[in-house]
């Protein structure tokens, strides 16, 4: 219940209608104003919350670190010495060295490139194959979704290892930037099954909602129905949704690192990062604990984003 | 607002036409190959004209087939069957920017305030809507001018364009949904049960707000409802429906003073009347059992199964909606007759 | 309909013994993030043996929770109860514990709800249902806990009972799912009966069919009955005595003929005109202005007063008591004797 059923109000407009209606009630902002948009208000909402500064800011920084990590680190993670084996901490090398001799530090700042591009660009590409598929099949129904439901519950069916070893297992003598590509290929393509679900069951929920019947009685076509209707009313789990499958898809990338199948050397991630430092946890636990911490706080700071951009865009919460 | 094109047109003059309008929803087994095992007959053969200025209520239990009579002629449904007329416009065989067309003349207002606003649109994106999707309908620059005319013309304050529907009340948002109904100008408005979600003492609100529109614009109402008290007030001819089909069609007094068939009978007697005292006096009719499935309906007389008066006759021969010697207008009854004393 | 020709006035003197049922000064509210709502303001009434009392409200009326309360079914948090006495046979069950309110659920008081779909399980058989609380309850063998639910079903007029024992709440239409409810309620056979909203979701033909039922049930078994509901026709037809609520309070409390015939409290008189009548041709609508008052900000003196007609100064500044009207009826507006005289007119 919002304070507007309170006031005692402005009752001159309805009197003057003759119509003894509800109170108007003065309003909250101010008069004049500007007719706003749905996107504009999540904005000024957005502004305001402290947790969407902090997990922005998170994102920045890693990407800024993808970007440019020589800014972060003035020490080169390829620089491996076996001498230096999980040496303490000297010169720049914060966390000491690992097993390999190599800056722990700088292999982490290095390593977000990769796991970060994985991450981020396979979670998009899912998105817009699990959007595109799931807007279809909960939209058109009939035909379209029984095909479509069939292809999912296929996908869904081929067991990620080995999709991703016959499909990986013949680039292996391929370029860096190829393999990288391969990766968040095979991630996209296995991948956006659940998402694609999630979307198309709401989809159908807001499909049966009386306010898509109300634009179809206006004569609204199926674009704008879509577009405007249904999509901001179905795209809050899939951001959820998505945001916790951009974490996992850069844990995937470890596993498939950790096959040979992945990334390689001299590609540096912190999955690869993170499975050699398993190896030697009990000799040395910095460098299992940095790659892992830095892995967790950037899927922490995206599901946060996810989190409050999803808040913002819901009326209701405001 | 300027008066509407309908002003000078005459009153009482046929508007929407009405033709044995059939809507079968089929029954089926089976995802990709997908086997007919039989119909649900929501909608059976409904015949009627609504005139120019006229409100027509549609009364009837649920699983009657009146939201989806109103569904039919929204063009949310495909009928399967049946004509009907808009004007002397085929409303059944338009599509495309001809149904668009059709469709500024004809729109609804919605049972339940809740699910019938988007809830991530402003007000006044949601009454301003039909002039996006008809552009022709008010030049680009004049569109907020019109949503806080049509806001004011419903009793909202103007001001309130940037609210999102979860800021108002229900009695509120209905009549932001009244708003939007409105925009375009139409000359019927189907009202689907529009005050059956609301509160005791919002509902007469917002039917004076209908009744006052109407006379403000010269709207033609179907009226849609399951309270027949409600019905009663603000309709001038009332539609009776029993399964998919109209069983008695007549003015406001002959359905409420000289009901001719039973099931109109019956449903009226069952109506609980605020009044403890005219209570006692009102001889109630009982009917036993629940209505048949639609899936599978009695031949015949349909509502034979619940009828006190049933013979042979309404097993075997379906009666039709047709004038009756009791009372000059159509009852569906084998036997139909004004009750005594009611 | 058959109704007692002698109609218990409000203020009845309290038989001996007491009361069966007995609501004192009960305060309620809702404890949010954003806000308390005091949802309930002082409500007090009381119910005998053998007799229907109806609670009379809007949405957000409090008429619900107040039967909550009694039933001990709030929801808390957010609900507290910060005041008040529940009287059942003199003793307060809000002195009770858990386990002592367990005991009095559905043997001494049962509540029967709007929505009889959701308040089955749709995995089990009716027959089941019905019969596992016998079971629990009572310790019941398998064998003798299907003969009373089939027993049970009879009496709540269910056709062919035995037949059906083994169908699902599905297999049910509305009106006999509703049957199936009250035949749960009644199987520890209750005193006293909480009806909320028992018929809202129902077809009228079917609606009648189910008061004529809690009517009869009620006089068979010599049960006490709250009826909560926000249909004055309903109420005309079963109800003894009425308890108007508002904002958590009671405003009007009379027996149904005198109520009708002349409320004495600007809210019922507003809302009996407010309302289309079946039997009366060219009625014009009269409304109540404005909207119920948000519980988080109950307006100040009474709560009625930014909608009322006859609001005066002292409305806005005194909160009315009830006003014990001559024929034993109370009001609580400062104007209750000039607004029953209206309505007399």
């Amino acid at each position: 219940m919002s304070d507007f059923e309170t006031v005692a109000a402005t009752e001159d407009q309805a009197a003057r209608r003759g119509v003894s209606g509800e109170p108007a009630t003065p309003d909250r902002i101010g008069a004049p104003q500007r007719a706003r948009s749905l996107a504009g208000d999540a904005w000024r909402d957005l502004r305001r919350n402290p947790i969407f500064w902090v997990s922005l800011a998170l994102v920045v920084l890693a990407a800024a670190m993808a970007a440019v990590p020589s800014l972060f680190t003035a020490n080169d993670p390829r620089d491996c010495l076996l001498s230096r084996q999980h040496a303490a901490p000297s010169g720049g090398a914060i966390f000491g060295y690992d097993f390999q001799g190599c800056d722990v530090y700088a292999r982490a700042v290095y390593g977000t490139r990769a796991s970060l591009l994985v991450g981020a660009l396979a979670a998009l590409a899912t998105g817009v194959i699990a959007l595109i598929v799931g807007m279809l099949a909960g939209y058109f129904g009939g035909w379209v979704d029984a095909v479509l439901s069939r292809v999912i519950d296929i996908v869904l069916g081929i067991p990620l290892l080995l999709a991703a070893i016959v499909l990986l297992k013949r680039l292996s003598t391929s370029s860096d930037n190829v393999r990288l590509f391969a990766v968040i290929f095979v991630l996209a393509v296995l991948g956006w099954t659940t998402a694609a679900r999630v979307i198309r069951s709401s989809v159908i929920t807001a499909k049966e909602q009386d306010y898509v019947s109300a634009a179809r009685m206006l004569g609204a076509r199926n674009g704008r129905i879509m577009w405007r209707h249904i999509l901001p009313n179905a795209l809050a789990p899939a951001i959820v949704v998505l945001t916790i499958a951009l974490g996992s898809f850069i844990a995937a990338e470890a596993t498939l690192s950790f096959l040979g199948i992945g990334l390689k050397a001299p590609t540096i991630s912190w999955g690869q990062d993170i499975d050699t430092g398993r190896i030697h946890m009990r000799e040395a636990a910095t460098p299992l604990i940095v790659p892992s911490a830095f892995l967790a706080l950037t899927v922490l700071a995206f599901i946060m984003l996810g989190d409050a951009i999803r808040d913002a865009f819901d009326p209701k919460l405001r | 607002m300027t008066a509407p094109a309908s002003s000078t047109k005459v009153r009482g003059e046929t508007i929407l036409s009405v033709d044995n309008v059939v809507k079968h929803f089929p029954i089926s087994r089976g995802v990709l190959f997908q086997k007919q095992i039989g119909a649900v007959k929501a909608v059976d053969g409904v015949s009627f004209e609504l005139r120019r200025g006229e409100t027509l209520g549609v009364v009837g239990e649920s699983g009657c087939g009146k939201s989806t009579l109103a569904r039919l002629l929204m063009r949310l449904e495909t009928p399967t069957s049946g004509r009907a007329t808009l004007e002397g416009r085929d409303l059944f065989k338009a599509s495309g920017s001809e149904l668009r067309r059709l469709r500024r003349n004809m729109q609804m207002v919605m049972q339940d305030p809740y699910t019938s606003l988007n809830p991530r649109m402003t007000v006044g994106d949601i009454i301003g809507e039909p002039f996006v999707i008809h552009p022709e309908a008010a030049p680009k620059g004049s569109r907020q001018r019109r949503v806080q005319e049509l806001l004011d013309v419903v009793g909202l304050n103007p001001e309130h364009i940037n609210r999102y529907p979860h800021q108002f009340s229900g009695g509120q948002r209905q009549r932001i949904g009244i708003a939007r109904a409105l925009a375009l100008r139409p000359e019927v408005i189907v009202c689907d049960e529009p005050v059956s979600a609301l509160d005791v003492s919002i509902q007469a609100q917002v039917i004076n707000l209908l009744e006052q529109l109407q006379d403000e614009f010269g709207l033609s109402y179907i009226f849609i409802a399951h309270d027949l008290s409600v019905v009663r007030h603000i309709s001038d001819r009332v539609a009776v429906m029993y399964l998919g089909k109209i069983v008695e069609i007549g003015t406001e007094e002959e359905i409420y003073e000289r009901a001719t068939h039973p099931y109109t009978q019956a449903l009226l007697s069952a109506v609980p009347v605020p009044d403890p005292d005219a209570r006692e006096e009102r001889a109630i009719i009982r009917l036993t059992g629940d209505v048949p499935s639609p899936a599978d309906p009695p031949s015949g007389c349909r509502f034979r199964t619940r009828c006190w008066k049933a013979q042979e006759v309404c097993a075997t021969q379906e009666p039709h909606t047709v004038l009756r010697a009791a009372d000059p207008h159509p009852s569906a009854c084998h036997f139909a007759e004004v009750r005594p004393g009611a | 309909m058959t109704q007692s020709a002698v109609r218990p006035t409000p203020a009845s003197p309290t038989p001996p013994g007491g009361h069966l049922l007995e609501v004192r000064d009960l305060h309620v509210e809702f404890r949010t993030t954003e806000g308390v709502a005091r949802v309930i303001n002082g409500v007090t009434y009381h119910l005998d043996a053998g007799e229907t009392l109806a609670v009379l409200g809007e949405s957000g009326s409090g008429k619900s929770v107040t039967a909550q309360a009694i039933m001990g079914i709030l929801d808390t948090p957010p609900a507290h109860v910060r005041s008040g006495q529940i009287l059942y046979q003199g003793r307060d069950l809000l002195t009770h514990s858990e386990e002592q309110r367990r005991q009095v659920r559905g043997k001494e008081i049962a509540m029967i709800f709007q929505d009889a779909l959701s308040a089955l399980n749709p995995v089990f058989p009716v027959g089941w249902q019905i019969g596992e609380t016998l079971r629990q309850r009572e310790g019941m063998s398998r064998a003798d806990a299907r003969r009373r639910a089939v027993e049970l079903m009879d009496l709540v007029k269910i056709p062919a009972a035995a037949k059906r024992l083994g169908d699902y709440p599905h297999q049910f239409s509305g009106g006999m799912r509703q049957r199936v409810m009250i035949a749960m309620a009644l199987a520890l056979d209750p005193k006293v009966l909480i009806a909320d909203e028992p018929t809202t979701a129902l077809d009228v033909t079917v609606q009648a069919q189910i008061m004529d039922l809690l009517a009869d049930l009620r006089r068979d078994l010599n049960m006490a009955m709250i009826l909560i509901t926000h249909d004055l026709g309903v109420v005309a037809g079963v109800a003894d005595r009425i308890a108007v609520m508002y904002a958590g309070r009671i405003v009007e409390h009379a027996d149904v003929r005198s109520l009708y015939r002349a409320p004495a409290h600007p809210y019922t008189k507003g809302l009996l005109e407010s309302i289309p009548r079946l039997d009366v041709r060219g009625q014009a609508l009269s409304t109540i202005k404005g909207l119920p008052p948000n519980l988080m900000r109950i307006p100040s003196g009474c709560p009625f007063h930014p909608r009322c007609p006859y609001v005066q100064q002292v409305c806005v500044d005194v909160v009315p008591h009830d006003l014990v009207l001559g024929d034993g009826r109370t009001s609580a507006c400062h104007f209750a004797q000039e607004v029953r005289d209206d309505s007399a007119r």
